[in-house]
């Protein structure tokens, strides 16, 4: 044989005896294993395939149709593992002999489409044999007679041959594609109908000749749609009625040939009642008609219209409704697309026509239920084209302007209103971006002066309507003028200073937003310097006697303020509107314009608004550096000089309220600026509040000797409060930043907080601390630190008679939790404290609180704004590593200690990601069931909360202690608090969905159970009863579930 | 809703929907006893659906406010409805729906009475008597495909 045949000559003899007896064992002795040896053997170079043969030569030829199966079926085997070491004339001879075998008796074929699916495989495929295998399998094989397995044999030896043959497929012309249609005729399997469609849609794709058979590919096809297939449970293959929808669309809506066989087809089965029908219709028509051109198209547009059009009038659920819209907008780019000829009509405008003619009359009928379609069919029409967008507009926007204007009733011009903002925005997503005339320039006018006489109405949903109108109008660029929009900020200016109505000025804010990115300049021209005069105006001194006059002076600001933020976007108005609010914040410490203590808290929050939103972040960063945050910083240190006087009488800047807002600007700020200018803000704000350097604080006349941190005479704590500031300032920087003076600034903070009586101090002085350890980088200085502090933390604690306990616990489960974020190795010290605490008489409550802080997100320190070191699911960590601590202790507990850890591990499990709740409960279940019964209300409502997101998902665990949890749910309905009705009634109510055997047989205890709520003295508690009652009433019931 | 049926009422007029009940400080106060009154009532019966349009018996005006009495202490409760158009076949199924709904949803202390606002419907003595007779209520809910409908009706639309 080949080369090595002379090598091996030694062991030829032995070879051959073994092969023999391998042939034996496998035919004869039927043993299956021994394929797996012989093709071993070939591939190892021990014999080869023609040897084989000859060693099978008797089994080929017995007279026993059995024994030849089983020959060809050991020869099949070992081409099935070695397929890649045979010589082109090796696979011709055994093609021929395997294609003479497709002749032979019917146990004969498996093997042999097994044998040549291997052959399929070759690249040594010789010329011309792929075209003859496949006429002799057409020829003599009826595919839909043969078992499941050897028809997909057959249908990969297809793949692979037009993998690798395409050219030679092609050269048998119509006769492939007619030998496919046999085959495929009549298939059933999932499974073999994937591969099947594999085949047409490489058919359609690759450009073979349909000839004559393009109908019977369509047919033979097309006969499975609409897919309806549902799998088995725990079909182990996977295929989903999806995969097959998908494969089969791509096999019906791959030509444009089919078009005049698909477009009736789903015109018929749009009228199907089945919704996954018709949607699959639908869908099906959206993407074949990508392909299509409009003469495939002209003859079934007026059935398609037909059956969009009722589908979209008639409509059940909304999801065929957007997708009879979507094959419309389809459908109308489709025509849109079509180049006109000179002889033929345009079939777009007369398709529109048609649609015009079944809807627009419908749109004179602003109360009648058909206007919604049918404005929703035109404006599907409208975002197909630029095209087809001018015929639409211009056909209805006329008399939609007209309607408005003469009708008077304000519903009716709300929903014309409506209706068109809506054809606006459809307007603009057909907008082409090079097209310089919009399609609405022609009404222009008129749609203004609709807006600006809806602005001017007094009812409000009118005025909301407008708003989003005018913003829609807005967006489409090149329309409107610069007179124009004068003319909107006049008229939203109006609204901001009179509209009392929350809905509507929250419109109008958003409105003036979305303007102001697009003009700054005339905002900064019009709206600013007059919201700015109209704030601070004082009221007249008799209104201020009038209760109301001074609450809606108070509203008025209120949307003033909350208008300055919105606007400021742009670096441009940035630099207008801070001045503003700034100006806000001096004049209420001066008390030059008396603003109260909220209006400088809102000051603060559009301060802060700004700085999330603004879109050029050095500019404005830069503005916030030298300006927003030296002038923040100098007027609470002015304000806290001036010391504590009784409130009202002191600076509204010393209030807690105030300076918690300031905060959030100040870190908000901070945290986004470039790092040269952080690096100055840190090692200002640090010799600010540890060397009193107030070099640089405009208005500087501050005394000489300020000391910040220091403990204040007396308990003084206006000055100690400004901790919170520097907390802003220093927490929030990138970590590649440096603070100057880490050491002693950190164990100031720690005096502070250990020392202070003051609960704002303290907190936001352990909360500072907590901040700058996190971002320490690891090593044996923070190590040290940590077990520092904690030394003297436990001594506090440790010390029952300590006037500090609560300080002291305050600064160490901040540093715990700062430990718990970068998952220090100390955090272990930290959280065994805390736990031992849990039994402790006077800290138990409050340790058990603290679990949800460690929890919880904040926004002001410690989070991945602030670049605080975040690492991924500590909270999953946290809960793994201790969960089981909670439950021993609960069991070690005492009896009035018990609620303690019940309450530590609600608070714990209510913070988990619901997939880690739905894992880790079952462990936890019997514990958060006894947490059901515990008396303490607050126990009670956390376990409830926490249970009630897990219940629409209920592990299996969960339904085996339904018992349990029905028993407990039921008599919390009798609690005296209506939260914990209500909240174990929501809990009934997501038990109406689980597996209706499970529930259904607790229905009858369960509705008796629910009709003494119905009568509750609560309303609230009633409605939740009501609506937990009518679930449980469908559940079982017909046409309930 | 079958796409080859036709409606009775094709392109009925539309009303807006109330919005949901503001909330008062009196009711989140845990001592105040809150009275049942005719906006509570409403909103039960309001979200009923119709049995052939995806609306409600509100956006329908077939419920109104104004057509619901309730008198807490005497424990009475009387619902008026109108039918879209006066030969509306519906009208005794839209009557029962309420009547289930009302029957599921309120104390049975209450005595329900559901009738048609006079003189809008052809047949408004027959519906009427239907709906006062208890027995033939049940008998009717008896019947499993009537019951289905009701059902239908009653369920929390899910689109």
């Amino acid at each position: 044989m080949r080369g090595v045949g002379g090598v091996r000559g030694g062991t030829m003899a032995a070879d051959s005896t073994l092969l023999l007896s391998l042939v034996e064992e496998f035919v004869s002795g039927l043993q299956d294993s021994k394929a797996k040896d012989a093709a071993k053997g070939v591939k190892d170079g021990q014999f080869t395939v023609l040897q084989l043969v000859e060693a099978l030569g008797l089994s080929l030829t017995s007279s026993q149709a059995p024994t030849r199966a089983r020959g060809v079926q050991l020869l099949s085997e070992v081409l099935k593992e070695c397929y890649g070491e045979l010589t082109e004339r090796e696979v011709e001879v055994l093609i021929a002999f395997y294609e003479n075998r497709l002749k032979d008796h019917y146990v004969i074929t498996p093997p042999v489409l097994q044998g040549l699916r291997a052959l399929t495989r070759c690249t040594t495929l010789p010329p011309g044999s792929a075209v003859s295998m496949l006429r002799s399998l057409f020829q003599d094989v009826h595919v839909q007679s043969l078992m499941l397995a050897e028809r997909a044999c057959v249908y990969s030896m297809l793949i692979n041959l037009m993998e690798t043959r395409e050219a030679e497929l092609k050269g048998l012309g119509a006769d492939f594609v007619f030998g496919f249609v046999q085959s495929m005729d009549g298939e059933r399997d999932p499974r073999n109908l994937l591969l099947a469609f594999q085949i047409a849609k490489s058919i359609i794709h690759r450009g073979y000749d349909l000839g004559k058979f393009t109908e019977e590919l369509f047919e033979v096809t097309s006969c499975y749609f609409p897919i309806d297939f549902t799998p088995p449970p725990n079909d182990p293959h996977g295929i989903t009625k999806e995969e097959l929808i998908q494969e089969l669309r791509g096999v019906l809506t791959g030509t444009p040939k089919f078009a005049e066989f698909l477009l009736p087809l789903i015109i018929e089965k749009l009228d199907s009642d089945v919704p996954s029908a018709k949607l699959d219709s639908l869908q099906t028509l959206t993407a074949c008609v990508s392909q299509y051109e409009h003469k495939d198209l002209a003859e079934f547009l007026e059935g398609l219209w037909a059956s969009l059009r009722r589908e979209v009038f008639q409509t059940s659920s909304e999801n065929v409704e957007s997708a009879g819209l979507a094959a419309l907008t389809a459908l109308t780019s489709c025509l849109s697309r079509s180049v006109l000829n000179s002889d033929s009509e345009d079939s777009l405008s007369s398709f529109l026509d048609l649609i015009l003619k079944d809807c627009k009359h419908h749109l004179c009928e602003p109360d009648l239920k058909l206007v919604w379609p049918s404005a929703k069919l035109l404006q599907a029409t409208c975002c197909a084209s630029n095209r087809a967008s001018h015929i639409v507009t211009a056909a209805v926007m006329p008399s939609l302007i007209d309607q408005y204007n003469s009708r008077t009733q304000c519903s009716q011009r709300r929903t014309l209103l409506e209706v068109v903002q809506r054809f606006i925005q459809s307007v603009k997503s057909s907008q082409s971006s090079d097209s310089d005339e919009s399609v609405l320039s022609a009404f222009r006018e008129a749609l203004c002066s609709v807006m600006f006489s809806a602005l001017s109405e007094s009812d409000s949903s009118l005025q909301i309507t407008a708003t989003s109108a005018l913003t829609s109008l807005a967006q489409l660029t090149g329309l409107l003028l610069d007179s124009d929009i004068e003319l909107a900020i006049d008229h939203l200016t109006r609204l901001l200073l009179i509209e009392e109505d929350g809905r509507v000025s929250a419109a109008v804010v958003e409105c003036a937003g979305a303007l102001a990115e697009l003009h700054p300049a005339a905002f900064i021209a019009k709206l600013i310097p007059r919201l700015k005069h109209e704030m601070f105006c004082e009221p007249m001194a008799q209104d201020l006697t009038e209760p109301s006059k001074q609450h809606s002076h108070h509203a008025m600001r209120q949307r003033c303020l909350s208008a300055l933020a919105a606007v400021s976007k742009q670096s441009s108005v940035v630099q207008d509107s801070t001045p503003v609010l700034l100006e806000v914040l001096s004049s209420a410490h001066t008390g030059s314009v008396s603003f109260s203590v909220d209006e400088v808290v809102l000051a603060c929050h559009s301060l802060q608004r700004i700085a999330e939103q603004v879109e050029d972040e050095e500019e404005t960063g830069r503005c916030f550096h030298d300006v927003i945050i030296p002038r923040l910083l100098s007027l609470a240190l002015q304000a806290a000089l001036q010391g504590e006087g009784s409130p009202g009488v002191r600076s509204p800047l010393v209030e807690e309220a105030v300076l918690s807002a300031m905060v959030p600007v100040i870190s908000t700020s901070c945290s986004r600026l470039q790092p040269t200018m952080a690096a100055q803000t840190a090692s200002r704000a640090v010799s600010l509040f540890l060397d009193g350097d107030v070099s640089f604080l405009p208005d500087n006349s501050f005394p000489s000797h300020i000391q910040l941190l220091k403990k204040q005479q007396g308990d003084s704590w206006s000055q100690s409060q400004m901790v919170c500031l520097l907390m802003g300032c220093v927490c929030s920087l990138p970590r590649s930043v440096e603070v100057p003076q880490i050491d002693q600034l950190l164990s100031a903070l720690e005096e502070m907080s250990c020392t202070c009586s003051h609960q704002l101090s303290y907190t936001s002085a352990a909360k500072c601390f907590a901040g700058l350890v996190n971002k320490r980088p690891p090593g044996d200085s923070l190590d040290s630190l940590i077990q520092r502090t904690m030394k003297r933390v436990c001594s506090e604690l440790d010390s029952t008679s300590s006037s500090v306990r609560i300080q002291a616990f305050t600064l160490m489960i901040w540093v715990a939790k700062a430990l718990l974020l970068r998952y220090h190795p100390l955090f272990k010290t930290l959280t065994d404290k805390l736990f031992s605490l849990l039994d402790d008489t006077d800290l138990g409550p409050m340790a058990a609180d603290s679990f949800s802080l460690l929890m919880s997100d904040f926004t002001d320190v410690l989070n991945r704004s602030c670049h605080a070191d975040v690492r991924i699911m500590y909270r999953q960590r946290f809960f793994s590593e201790n969960s089981a601590k909670l439950v021993q202790g609960f069991n070690a507990a005492t009896q009035e200690k018990k609620s303690n850890y019940l309450k530590a591990l609600s608070n714990i499990v209510n913070k988990l990601p619901k997939q880690v709740q739905v894992t880790e409960l079952p462990a936890l279940l019997s514990l958060l069931l006894e947490a059901l019964t515990c008396p303490d209300q607050g126990v009670q409502l956390s376990t409830l909360s926490c249970l009630e997101p897990v219940l629409i998902n209920p592990p299996p665990a969960l339904i085996q202690q339904l018992e349990a949890l029905v028993n407990r749910l039921l008599a919390l309905l009798c609690s005296p608090a209506m939260n914990v009705r209500i909240v174990s009634l929501r809990c009934i109510h997501a038990l109406s969905s689980f597996p209706v055997h499970e529930v259904l047989p607790f229905r009858a205890r369960v509705l008796r159970a629910l009709a003494k709520p119905l009568d509750d003295k609560k309303r609230l508690v009633r409605s939740e009863a009501v609506q937990a009652r009518g679930e449980w009433f469908l559940l079982g019931s017909p046409g309930g579930r | 809703m079958s796409g080859g049926a036709r409606l009775e009422n094709a392109n009925p007029v539309i009303f807006q929907r109330s919005g949901e009940r503001l909330l008062t400080a009196s009711e989140e106060d845990e001592d105040v006893h809150d009275p049942i009154d005719d906006r509570e009532i409403f909103d039960l019966i309001r979200s009923i659906n119709d049995p052939e349009h995806p609306l409600s018996l509100e956006e329908l005006n077939v419920v109104e406010q104004i057509r619901v009495k309730v008198d807490d202490a005497g424990n009475t409760v009387g619902v008026e409805f109108t039918p879209t158009i006066p030969h509306c076949s519906m009208a005794t199924l839209i009557g029962l729906s309420i009547k289930v709904k009302l029957l599921r949803s309120l104390p049975d202390r209450f005595k329900i009475d559901v009738h048609i606002t006079p003189g809008t419907h052809a047949s408004e003595e027959a519906v009427n008597k239907q709906l006062a007779d208890k027995e033939r209520v049940a008998a009717a809910l008896e019947n499993s495909s009537l019951l289905e409908v009701v059902n239908q009706c009653l369920s929390t639309r899910t689109i």
